[in-house]
């Protein structure tokens, strides 16, 4: 899927290499850099007392990810049992996280001319994970800051125990 | 040679400073005790080496430490000064110096600013009792070289008189060179440490001839070596230890004995190599990984009947099993590695607190993983100082009591069932639980009531709770309450125990129970609500399976809780599925019971399935779940899924079984305020909406504006008002929170401005009403949009405000540097 040969290296400092997912009815953006690989739907190890923006643990060759629900996590509508999902495994300082998706994108370079700040009264409960829009032709790309996102301590990780 | 060359030798250096300085520590500590010529010679050789490479090297503070040291050193050994308490302390002080030089070099590269004038002085004094303080530059450098050198070349004996003469052996030379190159160059100067490097090692690494040694212990005189050493040389073909015992100068035994010496100093320079320790941990790493894929090919092999794979994952296994343990045994180290430490903190404390005390090892070369030891060091250094402070009486006190004055301190580590045990046992006064059950009740630690109820074994194990001490003044060693349950807590990170036994009068035992390994551990596979979980095996106790008649008849309960009448005791039962919120799936009646034990609580981990005991490779959680309660870890199983390892004290308390669950959720408040008290205080904006009261952090904020009504426009969707020459759109709070507001005067608006020039934004409130400096505090269980917490704030309850519901990140960014 990520198929998309990535172009020359760009001469022109003008532009950002983003890999593009879809989720929900929006097109999101993250930095390539950060892309580790791309994952097809996998069976993740459910945590049990945990917040359900956490999907569970999955085996990435030997190693335990993470596994975040991006459309929890970010507030969106949830997607049904039988919708396709796809995991794009971000790297991290404190090692692999694999973010749920719906459907991967192409990798684009996107000049940073069409880069605009969000309207600043840009509701919902995801406007703090957006940093930013990238106005292309087809559509709106929507920034987002992983660090973020993937922020501990704005995670609620702990749920109450049920009596 | 080049930099990073240059960088290796100083490394080298360090390392091996480090360790001969630890032995030092513990050869100095002995020496006090039972003054012995070979310990001397020891603490001489390590010093000397110091203090010899580190002149070439260019170290001129620690060569100059090191030197005034040495020289004391040499007397005490040839007698010429007595082995006193001072003296020792002097050296001690030297080592901690040479040690602090070391962190300074390995830290900065440089020696650092100090130069130690006092202790050199006081060496200087104690070098030369009679005289006065002598400059330590007046000494010659290399006498001491010049003694141990002639000392290896009997034809050129020197004297002690002679100490001061040009040196002999081969050193002198290289030595000049190099203190000559120290201020050039910096390859020279390598070039010269390099080559001093390799003639230290020699003279360290050699190991002493049977003369020399015979000479050391006092057992011959030089002359008598000199003429066997002639006898030799004039064609004699025995061995110089034969003919010193034909002349009957030597007893044989005392020949055996230094051939003994030798033979266990041999095999320690020649077959060990020193091992990155970071090379081993991803050896570990790999061999983890192999367990694994071994796990999954075994699982394979059971559906898959080919008789040459079942041979070959037969001899994988093997080969895997016997990797793994070998590997393993590359991370033990005796545990002497960090009780070497012990003798000189015995020493320093009971000197400082007035008491007599002795330190027995038992068990030093007991083995464990050295992840473990360093995670128990400071465990077992807060146990011995509590043993010496509190445990041990004064000698004064022990007198009246009839013991003997001087007082007894026993470690002695072990090997059972698996696990490392460590004992930490005094002669002292006890822990008398009547004192313990009336300061817990003074502290607020226990009601007065559940003191009474509290068996004495009950009331000793208080000690473990935090903000809880006994001592009646606060010493600079121990009873400020932190600590005993520090160092529980720190054992049990490990999954470890920690146990008192105390009889009042007798003394006090502490027993640290730790696991051989944390990487690899055996554990028991059980399946509840459709998930796989691991037990680690060490807190396995027994598994019970009620079928027919006894599923429903064994599980009764007591006041609503579950239990089982396991031999006519009660066991608590813990529904694994009630504690996690999982759907039970159990694949017949019965009622499959696992019985557990953690920290001083036994209880039934009742599951769907037992299925099967694995070896498993311990992975921690990512840090996203630190906050997860009851899981100690993940592993991977055979079949590639993943599967938690239960921690079985967390589950426990989940279910509240746990008997410290109580005390466990004080400290973690403890814990808790400890850390607010750093966090510092920060402006706080109240402002008022409707009805409510909200707060939110002024940094936020970068201006609180007053803007009429009638300046109002509306623009698309949005209203808007022109401010300081821009379009500064408006959100109106009380909208996007869902709350009726009415404000006051109906002329005016109430608006925060966040953001600063084109990117900002104006957030309409009813009205501000103060601006306090506090902390912020609140409980975060809300769903509400756009707001974070509650909290109380003046005396009245305020919500706090989520900003990023409403500004952007970009504008907060800008507003806080603004701020």
């Amino acid at each position: 899927m990520n198929t998309t040969t990535l172009s020359q290296p760009s001469h022109q400092s003008t532009t950002v290499n983003l890999c593009t997912f879809r989720l929900h009815e929006f097109m999101i953006g993250i930095d390539v850099t950060l892309v580790q690989e791309v994952l097809n739907r996998q069976d993740a190890t459910r945590i049990p007392l945990v917040s359900d923006v956490v999907q569970g643990l999955i085996n990435l060759r030997g190693e335990i990810v993470t596994t975040i629900d991006l459309r929890r996590r970010l507030g969106l509508p949830q997607r049904s049992a039988e919708d396709p999902c796809m995991n794009v495994v971000i790297r991290t300082a404190d090692g692999p996280v694999a973010l749920t998706v719906d459907q991967i994108g192409d990798v684009i370079d996107a000049d940073e001319s069409l880069f605009e700040f969000p309207p600043p009264t840009l509701g919902g409960p995801h406007r703090e994970f957006v940093t930013g829009v990238f106005k292309l032709d087809e559509n709106l790309l929507l920034l987002i800051d992983l660090d973020r996102v993937l922020d501990p301590t704005t995670i609620k990780i702990r749920t109450e125990v049920p009596v | 040679m080049n930099t990073s060359e240059f960088d290796e030798v100083m490394v080298e250096f360090i390392t091996e400073s480090r360790e001969n300085l630890d032995e030092l520590d513990t050869a100095l500590v002995t020496l006090e005790q039972h003054p012995d010529p070979g310990v001397i010679a020891k603490i001489f050789r390590a010093v000397h080496t110091i203090k010899g490479t580190s002149g070439f090297l260019g170290l001129s503070t620690l060569e100059s430490v090191t030197h005034i040291g040495e020289n004391l050193l040499s007397k005490m050994r040839d007698g010429a000064l007595p082995i006193t308490q001072e003296n020792t302390t002097a050296l001690l002080g030297m080592a901690d110096a040479v040690r602090s030089i070391l962190d300074s070099v390995e830290a900065t590269g440089g020696e650092g600013t100090e130069t130690y004038p006092r202790l050199i002085e006081e060496l200087s004094r104690l070098n030369n009792p009679d005289a006065a303080p002598v400059a330590p530059a007046a000494e010659t450098p290399s006498a001491p070289a010049a003694a141990k050198g002639s000392r290896r070349k009997p034809a050129a004996v020197a004297e002690p008189a002679a100490e001061s003469a040009p040196a002999p052996a081969g050193q002198r030379p290289t030595k000049a060179r190099a203190d000559a190159s120290v201020t050039q160059l910096k390859p020279r100067k390598v070039k010269a440490a390099a080559q001093a490097k390799k003639a230290e090692e020699i003279v360290v690494e050699e190991p002493a001839r049977t003369g020399e040694q015979l000479i050391d212990l006092g057992l011959i005189t030089e002359a008598q070596l000199d003429d066997a050493l002639l006898q030799q040389g004039a064609g004699d073909p025995r061995h110089v230890g034969e003919i010193l015992v034909e002349h009957e100068i030597v007893k044989p035994a005392d020949v055996v004995e230094v051939l003994k010496t030798q033979a266990e100093e041999r095999p320690s320079s020649n077959e060990s190599i020193r091992v990155d320790v970071g090379l081993l941990d991803d050896l570990m790493n790999l061999v983890g990984e192999l367990v694994l894929a071994r796990n999954q090919i075994l699982q394979f092999n059971a559906s898959f009947f080919d008789p040459s794979f079942s041979a070959t994952s037969q001899r994988l296994n093997l080969i895997t099993s016997e990797l793994q343990e070998g590997v393993m045994k590359t991370r033990m180290q005796p545990i002497d590695n960090i009780w070497n430490k012990f003798p000189r903190i015995v020493r320093d404390l009971s000197l400082s607190c007035g008491k007599n005390a002795r330190l027995e090892m038992e068990g030093r070369h007991t083995e464990v993983d050295k992840t473990l030891l360093e995670a128990i060091k400071d465990p077992l250094t807060h146990l011995i100082r509590n043993a010496l402070d509190h445990g041990l009486e004064s000698p004064a006190v022990r007198m009246t009591t009839g013991k003997p004055v001087e007082g007894t301190v026993r470690l002695s580590a072990y090997h059972e069932g698996g696990q490392v045990i460590i004992e930490i046992a005094d002669d002292g006064a006890g822990i008398d639980a009547n004192v313990i059950r009336r300061k817990a009740v003074q502290k607020g630690v226990l009601s007065a009531d559940e003191a009474a109820i509290r068996t004495d074994r009950e009331i000793v194990n208080v000690i473990f709770q935090p903000g809880f001490s006994t001592a009646d003044q606060v010493s600079n060693i121990s009873g400020r309450g932190v600590g005993m349950d520090v160092v529980k807590t720190n054992i049990e990170a490990i999954g470890g125990t920690v146990d008192v036994q105390t009889v009042v009068g007798r003394g006090t035992t502490f027993k640290v129970k730790i696991p051989l390994t944390l990487a690899i551990i055996p554990a028991l596979l059980v399946n509840a609500g459709g998930e796989r979980y691991a037990i680690p095996q060490v807190s396995l106790i027994e598994l019970v399976r009620l079928d027919g008649d006894s599923a429903v008849s064994g599980v009764e309960s007591v006041q609503g809780a579950p239990v089982h009448r396991l031999r006519g005791k009660l066991l608590p039962l813990v529904f694994l599925n009630e504690v996690f919120g999982t759907e039970s799936r159990p694949s017949d009646d019965a009622v499959n019971i696992v019985v557990v034990q953690s920290d001083d609580t036994q209880f039934g981990l009742v599951v769907d399935d037992i299925s099967d005991t694995a070896e498993i490779v311990v992975k921690p959680l990512g840090r996203l779940l630190k906050g997860a309660a009851g899981f100690a870890g993940a592993t991977i199983m055979g079949d590639g899924r993943v599967a938690l390892i239960l921690d079985l004290l967390g589950v426990a308390q989940l279910a509240g079984v746990s008997s410290s669950s109580a005390a466990r959720a004080q400290a973690e408040a403890n814990a808790a305020r400890a850390l607010d008290a750093n966090f510092e205080r920060e402006s706080i904006l109240i402002v008022g909406i409707g009805e409510r009261r909200f707060a939110l952090p002024l940094a936020h904020v970068t201006r609180l504006e007053e803007l009429p009504l009638a300046a109002v426009r509306t623009a698309g969707d949005h209203r808007v008002v022109h401010y300081r020459d821009q379009i500064l759109p408006l959100v109106t709070l009380a909208d996007r929170l869902g709350i009726y507001s009415q404000p006051d005067d109906g002329q005016s608006l109430q608006v925060l401005v966040c953001g600063a020039g084109e990117r900002s934004v104006g957030l309409i409130v009813d009205s501000v009403f103060d601006i306090v400096d506090e902390r912020l505090e609140y409980s975060d269980r809300t769903e509400t949009y756009g707001v974070m917490g509650t909290t109380v704030i003046g005396g009245e309850v305020t919500d706090v405000l989520d900003i990023r519901a409403f500004v952007a990140h970009d504008i907060l960014v800008a507003a806080e540097a603004a701020a």
